[in-house]
């Protein structure tokens, strides 16, 4: 393990990635339309919730804006990381051309997971990052540093629970070759990060914590966002996301062993 | 004889499409729980009372987003996804100087495919009445009729729409990002995440005006027995249908002649 080595590598897939992905310039403006249009269209699906009800989960609407805020970067974050590369597995292990990337001198897990980079969702993390300032204004929140690094931790945490979700599923092509759906599968459910855990029933709520842990995801950041969150909550979503992500890689080598090349 | 010929050729299409399509079970299984965001609506609904508001008890709102899960799963449609990616590998070539419209074998892909989601949507309403066992109900035939008559009519306003979409693969090369701006306004205002009736005043005034809600919304009102206006509704999904089949004509004709091949 080099980071240096890792560091100048990773500079060079930017910039490949993104020459290549510059190239549909319509294609990105599309793209920031559809971010545009789809916080619209959340923002006004909360809208018809609150409108004859004060709170929800014990959320008021601009606290369930937060949520909306911090869901959009983490959306964004998938557009950008995720999805483009994960979505790759799928086709190194259909064509075979997994073979060249467990051959480079490079650790497998980097390469795959790091390779491409699809700039239209800066524009998604922007535009939660907009949203999130705006709700700082309007629900009053002091900025200090302490509340920084609190948020700052609580973001990672997701993302590295986020990542390793995706993962997980994208390695079992390993074995199933076509996961197409199975990703459209975790979409759906994560469908439920816009809104605050409390809404849903008691039922739901175990099961999002539990099963798939969408509910760390959002919702504790926007807590820590709010100054709402116990520490333990923040403890347990290190661990939990600390479980995962090692759970991730072990189950990468794992199901490495089974991989066989195309045809073989 | 003619008529025999047409219902051949048919009835050989969906048949060699369904043997495909079979192939694929679990998959078509997986994407058919990838649709079940309208139960997880339902959920923040009845579970925060927002449902008193609008005047919608508590089984009629878990009727109804059973039935828009229903008329989901049978209007689901990719056209543009698969014509993009044919015509990217250079697959169109061979379809085009076939004495058959490309778009009638994806139609009957479509067909086909919902065939087999089928048996999976059935099992997952189980699932739901399960849970919900006071929302059973069984509605009368003429009803059933109707409602499958117009989540066909859905199907086809959407697949009109998206096939337009496909046909500016000949000018650009990734269509398929158009058709993700136009999901947007479909997942907000067909009636999928809130039933247009909950929707505010300023938005019910012009959204009838639109095909939206007559994508999902009206079919499902329809099926479940909430109220909503059945001529209306119907004349407006077949007005939709022959204002759109020109634009389909027109541009799939304009489409061909500007086509070249790859290498040409």
């Amino acid at each position: 393990m080099n980071p240096r080595k890792y560091f100048k590598v990773y500079t060079k897939f930017l910039h490949t990635s993104l020459a290549s992905e510059l190239e549909y310039k319509t294609n990105i403006l599309i793209d920031l339309i559809t971010a545009i249009l789809s916080l619209i269209g959340s923002i006004f699906l909360l809208s018809i919730f609150f409108q004859n009800n004060g709170s929800i989960g014990g959320w008021e609407f601009e606290q369930a804006l937060i949520i909306q805020g911090i869901y959009t970067i983490l959306n964004g974050i998938t557009n950008t990381w995720f999805n483009p590369n994960l979505t790759e597995i799928v086709k190194h292990i259909r064509e075979g051309t997994l073979d060249f990337v467990l051959l480079k001198p490079i650790d497998s897990q980097f390469f795959i997971s790091l390779k491409k980079i699809n700039p239209s969702g800066f524009l998604e993390i922007m535009l939660g990052i907009g949203l999130l300032l705006f709700c700082i204004r309007i629900n009053q929140i002091n900025l200090n540093l302490s509340f920084l690094t609190l948020f700052l931790i609580t973001i990672i945490c997701s993302i590295c629970i986020l990542y390793s979700l995706w993962f997980f599923i994208s390695t079992t092509t390993i074995w199933f070759v076509k996961t197409w759906n199975a990703i459209e599968v975790l979409r759906s459910f994560l469908y439920i990060g816009r809104f605050p855990l409390n809404s849903f029933s008691f039922t739901l709520r175990i099961f999002f914590s539990v099963f798939i842990p969408i509910a760390f995801i959002t919702t504790i950041p926007s807590e820590v966002f709010l100054g709402l969150s116990q520490l333990w909550e923040i403890f347990l979503e290190v661990f939990v996301a600390t479980v995962f992500l090692m759970t991730s890689r072990k189950f990468w080598l794992f199901a490495l062993k089974f991989y066989s090349s195309a045809s073989s | 004889m003619i008529s025999n010929s047409i219902n051949r050729k048919i009835i050989t299409l969906l048949k060699v499409q369904y043997s495909n399509m079979l192939e694929y079970r679990v998959e078509i299984g997986l994407w058919a729980i990838s649709g079940i965001i309208p139960f997880f609506m339902l959920n923040i609904w009845t579970n925060n009372n927002l449902n008193e508001s609008i005047n919608i008890s508590d089984v009629m709102l878990s009727r109804y987003f059973l039935c828009a899960f229903f008329v989901r799963q049978f209007s689901v449609v990719w056209v543009v996804f698969s014509f993009e990616e044919d015509s990217l590998m250079g697959k169109v070539s061979p379809y085009l100087i076939q004495p058959l419209n490309p778009f009638i074998r994806y139609f009957a892909q479509h067909i086909a495919e919902q065939i087999t989601r089928f048996p999976f949507a059935l099992i997952i309403a189980f699932f739901f009445f399960i849970f919900n066992p006071e929302s059973i109900w069984i509605p009368n035939l003429g009803i059933l009729l109707l409602s499958i008559i117009s989540t066909f009519l859905s199907f086809i306003i959407q697949f009109l729409i998206q096939s337009i979409v496909a046909c500016l693969c000949f000018w650009t090369e990734k269509a398929s990002s158009i058709e993700r701006l136009l999901f947007i306004p479909t997942l907000f205002l067909s009636g999928l995440l809130a039933p247009v009736a909950s929707f505010p005043e300023y938005v019910k005034s012009w959204i009838y005006l639109t095909p939206f809600p007559y994508l999902i919304d009206f079919p499902a009102n329809l099926l479940s027995g909430n109220q909503t206006s059945v001529f209306g509704g119907f004349s407006m999904q077949i007005l939709w249908i022959f204002l759109l089949f020109p634009v389909f004509r027109k541009i799939w004709s304009a489409g061909t002649k500007k086509y070249t091949a790859m290498g040409s």
